[in-house]
């Protein structure tokens, strides 16, 4: 095994938040951008679930292993990320009523158009 | 401030956190490793309380405190879409005209609907045994719910949606949740402390003390709450309409072009 | 046999990230999320959390596109009426 493969599932996390934040500093649109922050959301997820894996475990569940005779994976993480994925959701929910709200005081959802509307 | 000097912005920025990142990446343990110190005290004790599934021990009864938190993230969540997307003054209801769904999108729907439903009871119902719970199954429960949106029409879904049940099946969810916790301090030991009940034997429906009672809650809540907000979103995209917004027909032929989807 | 599987799904993940940010029409992301939804849970099965991967699919590929395309919908709909009223 070389030494690539045991940081590359960090890395990936670590892309796939940079790409997140760039769409969400790029974008033009607020819908796309809550879009961008729900990828953001996803690095997350998955650097956690990569810091609590074990190689040759099994998943965290005893109903048809005996307990002690595998190794499993960290639970305490996958706990984590398992509330986050739906909580997360109904905060991207809450998002969106903003901006539907926003498009109905103002007429566009272009961060840029809003900007110059303020002045 | 213009876009050149944003992106500009950006790309330092950026650069920079990606340079912080992954030194931090390269410091931190093997993936894969074999040390978990506290995933292997948390197998231990879910094990102690004769839950199953690990991770649900973890969330509703080792963690259960924090589970509290996330379910009030949730809940305020809601109560803000609720908010934000309620009909005005200046708006109007369009009630929209049953639709002609083609035969066999009707037959299959009507026969996936019951299937996933229970899916997801019986995701939330074995939470603390097999991978599932609460936030699961109340997810698959309640977009379950919309596959007659698909099957039947708008007017048919909301018959068996009524909003306000489900906003108080939410909110009664929620106080469960409270009630059980409080239940565990009036117990004699601490807030939502899993001594209440006899653990039961490992690996029936009935193990873990009060894990699968704060899983129903939270499945309950989480079910409520998904359709409470496509209820309200759905609201927004078919049926409310202000002065003067094009309602009717090009508003119908677009509501085909979605449903084929 | 497990690794190789395990890099595949997040060279997939990262590609369908990099393609949810780079497709600019919200339409279309919403899709991209969708697919990126699926990814997502088919890496969490490998990488040994069902519990994660089942919430992912029932939240990534299914509830959160359909917010977001019944957001496009309501905003795209406030958008031509103000567009017929302007000239």
């Amino acid at each position: 095994m070389t030494a690539v493969p045991h940081v590359l599932p960090y890395l990936v996390a670590v892309w796939v938040f940079l790409a997140g934040a760039y769409g969400l500093a790029t974008s033009r649109n607020l819908i796309h951008a809550v879009g961008c922050l729900s990828v953001c959301q996803a690095a997350t997820y998955v650097l956690l679930l990569a810091v609590g894996y074990r190689d040759g475990a099994t998943a965290p569940v005893f109903s048809d292993v005996e307990p002690g005779t595998r190794p499993v994976v960290d639970p305490v993480v996958q706990a984590l990320a398992l509330t986050d994925v739906v909580v997360g959701a109904t905060v991207t929910a809450l998002l969106l009523a903003l901006v539907v709200q926003v498009a109905k005081r103002h007429g566009t959802v272009d961060p840029d158009e809003l900007t110059e509307l303020r002045g | 401030m213009n876009p050149r000097t944003r992106l500009w912005l950006v790309a330092t920025g950026g650069a920079g956190l990606a340079a912080l990142l992954v030194a931090a990446c390269l410091r931190l343990p093997r993936f894969g490793g074999d040390r978990h110190p506290y995933g292997d005290r948390a197998v231990h004790a879910s094990l102690e309380r004769h839950t199953a599934n690990t991770v649900a021990s973890v969330n509703f009864d080792q963690r259960a405190f924090d589970t509290l938190g996330e379910m009030t993230i949730l809940f305020a969540a809601v109560l803000g879409c609720v908010v934000l997307l309620r009909q005005t003054r200046d708006e109007h209801r369009a009630h929209p005209e049953p639709a002609d769904v083609a035969r066999p999108v009707r037959r299959y729907a009507l026969l996936v609907l019951p299937v996933a439903l229970l899916t997801g009871l019986y995701v939330v119902a074995h939470g603390q045994l097999s991978p599932g719970g609460g936030f699961q199954g109340g997810v698959v429960a309640a977009t379950a719910l919309h596959v007659l949106y698909l099957g039947a029409d708008y007017r048919a879904l909301e018959r068996v949606r009524p909003v306000g049940a489900y906003e108080v099946g939410d909110a009664l969810a929620t106080s469960a949740y409270l009630v059980t916790g409080v239940a565990g301090l009036i117990g004699g030991t601490a807030f939502l402390a899993n001594t209440l009940l006899p653990y039961g034997t490992f690996n029936t429906l009935s193990s873990g003390g009060t894990v699968p009672l704060l899983n129903a809650a939270v499945g309950m809540e989480v079910a409520c709450a998904v359709v409470v907000l496509l209820a309200g979103f759905l609201d927004q995209a078919v049926e409310i309409v202000d002065e003067g917004e094009d309602d009717d027909r090009a508003g119908d032929g677009h509501h085909h072009e979605e449903r084929g989807k | 046999m497990g690794e190789a599987v395990i890099v595949v799904a997040l060279l997939l993940v990262a590609v369908s990230a990099t393609a949810a940010v780079a497709v600019r029409d919200p339409v279309r992301q919403s899709l991209v999320l969708a697919v990126l939804g699926v990814v997502l849970a088919v890496l969490f099965t490998v990488l040994q959390a069902p519990d994660v991967a089942l919430s992912q699919l029932a939240v990534g590929s299914a509830l959160t596109p359909l917010l977001l395309l019944l957001t496009v919908r309501k905003v795209k709909r406030r958008g031509r009426r103000r567009r017929e009223n302007e000239p």
